[in-house]
């Protein structure tokens, strides 16, 4: 069988993680049109900076430049995709074919989400879809590995992924939530990136309670760079699951204004070495939303470089 | 019951257009609850289009406007001002108005939006909890369904959107999740959750909807 990108010039997230090695993921959010320069700019910046890049599925229901056809960007860049891949948007049918064609281009790993909700984005009178949730979605991969649809009908060459999901520490209330990332697991997630998170001691109180249910599973601690106090006003308004500690928000706040931005890169490179130092969990995912550009500073502050890992 | 709401009156006036004289329809069962389409609005109804020179030839409230038989029956009854008329104004749900639409070739024009199968909270409190997807999934989840009450109709458990209870598309909502939860505790079915349900047989309630009865005699023993 032919698979269009044989030669992957890099190691996988499996490969990383099962060598034991912390794994470090940025994320790439695509443009709203077809400029992609700086998008290319950024994938380039971060390809050889960080072990693999999440391409978000029309983040937050705002449409965008396709994930998967960013997927196959980064790979042609010479850098490592991880998938995501939301049930908002697509039917079975849809996501199906989708996986067909991702595994083609020597996609490996597959990141796979509910989706936000159609309200929370800029096409507000589009019709949901949500004809899966993630744990089908998990199944239907497992399925399609084994060789066959979500029909039941047999495929001509099947899949492949390294499948990841997510969780929500700081969800309220947590059990509910602990229940689902064990189902997850029972569906065939073997990796997790969690949402947000800012509160250390919380994050190890999940951690403690996620190894309990599997210590199989590899889970990368989410972090999203702080940028201003009024950004942490309207996250913990607003964003469910999100919780910046006052320690933090105070931190930010007695930033003077021009360095705020350099604040928020020092919180998050003390939180990354915590999180290596302490062994919190198998790797982090860095979210900078926006600001792709201060990542390898990020990971500079922190003493991290995956050369040397 | 079927949640309506008032289509605002110029969208009306405007859909009546070139037709002077006009005949209404009320239902006396959930557009009299919604208030939509009862006796007092219809008698509104009346009066504000009178007021815009339109003719009304006459009004009709009955129970069931859905019930085809039952509009064509009262149509007869009311022949005279049937006949009179230009077109007709259904103040009930989209089902009623296609009722008319059966019981006339003149044209039928809806007042109402019809929003949902809804359950009465209170006087003028309607809350949808049944979205009729033709293949009930109540006995798995303690009666509250996740196909209506989970915005985003998860058999699986909350989204990472949940908050305090509450939805992330409004602090107004219940998270259904949330609600699932908290009940198959109390009973002490938590393994019902733990469970994983594949994805759902939407083509169970796959439109146009259609149910006959099966004659006795036929096709059973």
């Amino acid at each position: 069988m032919t698979v269009l990108i044989k030669e992957h010039a890099k190691p996988s997230i499996q490969e990383i993680l099962e060598s034991g090695k912390f794994l470090v993921t940025g994320e790439i959010g695509p443009p709203k049109g077809t400029d992609i320069d700086e998008m290319i700019e950024h994938i380039e910046l971060l390809k050889d900076k960080v072990h693999a890049m999440n391409i978000t599925d029309n983040q937050s229901s705002v449409m965008r430049y396709p994930s998967l056809g960013t997927a196959i960007l980064i790979k042609e860049l010479g850098g490592e995709p991880n998938l995501q891949v939301t049930c908002r948007d697509r039917n079975r049918l849809a996501i199906e074919a989708d996986l067909l064609f991702a595994y083609t281009r020597g996609i490996r790993s597959v990141l796979c989400l509910t989706g936000d909700s159609i309200p929370a984005g800029d096409h507000k009178e589009a019709k949901a879809v949500f004809d899966l949730e993630s744990v089908q979605l998990l199944q239907l991969i497992c399925n399609m590995e084994e060789g066959r649809d979500s029909g039941g009908n047999e495929l001509k060459g099947g899949v492949k992924f390294f499948k990841g999901a997510i969780v929500t520490p700081e969800a309220v209330p947590i059990e509910p939530q602990m229940l689902k990332f064990e189902k997850k697991i029972e569906a065939g997630a073997q990796w997790f990136q969690t949402q947000a998170v800012y509160d250390m001691d919380n994050f190890k109180r999940f951690m403690e309670k996620a190894r309990k249910i599997s210590d199989k599973v590899y889970i990368c601690c989410g972090l999203v760079l702080l940028t201003s106090p009024g950004q942490i006003k309207y996250m913990n308004a607003n964003v469910p699951g999100v919780f910046v500690p006052e320690n933090l928000a105070r931190e930010m706040e007695d930033a003077p204004k021009e360095e705020r931005l350099n604040y928020g890169i020092r919180i998050m490179a003390r939180q990354i070495r915590q999180l290596i130092d302490e062994k919190l969990c198998d790797g982090v995912h860095i979210m900078a939303i926006g600001k792709e550009s201060v990542v390898p500073q990020i990971l500079e502050e922190a003493g991290v470089d995956i050369t040397k890992m | 019951m079927i949640i309506t709401t008032s289509k605002p009156f110029e969208e009306v006036l405007k859909a009546l257009e070139g037709e002077d004289k006009v005949f209404i329809v009320g239902c006396g069962l959930c557009a009299t609850t919604c208030e939509t389409g009862g006796e007092e609005q219809v008698a509104e109804m009346k009066a504000k289009l009178e007021a815009e020179g339109k003719t009304v030839t006459g009004t009709v409230v009955y129970e069931e406007v859905c019930h085809e038989l039952n509009t064509k029956r009262k149509f007869r009854e009311n022949k005279e001002a049937v006949e009179a008329a230009d077109g007709f104004l259904v103040m009930c749900c989209g089902a009623g108005t296609q009722s008319v639409r059966e019981a006339t070739e003149k044209p039928v024009h809806p007042a109402c939006n019809t929003v949902f199968l809804g359950n009465i909270q209170r006087h003028g409190h309607f809350v949808e909890k049944c979205s009729l997807c033709g293949e009930c999934v109540l006995e798995d989840f303690g009666a509250i369904c996740p196909v209506t009450r989970c915005h985003k109709g998860i058999l699986n458990g909350p989204c990472g959107g949940t908050d305090e209870g509450k939805c992330e598309t409004s602090k107004e909502k219940d998270c259904g999740w949330t609600l699932i939860y908290n009940q198959l505790e109390k009973m002490g079915k938590l393994d019902r959750f733990r469970r994983i349900y594949g994805p759902k047989n939407w083509q169970a309630n796959m439109k146009p909807g259609r149910v006959i009865f099966e004659k006795k005699g036929e096709g059973g023993e």
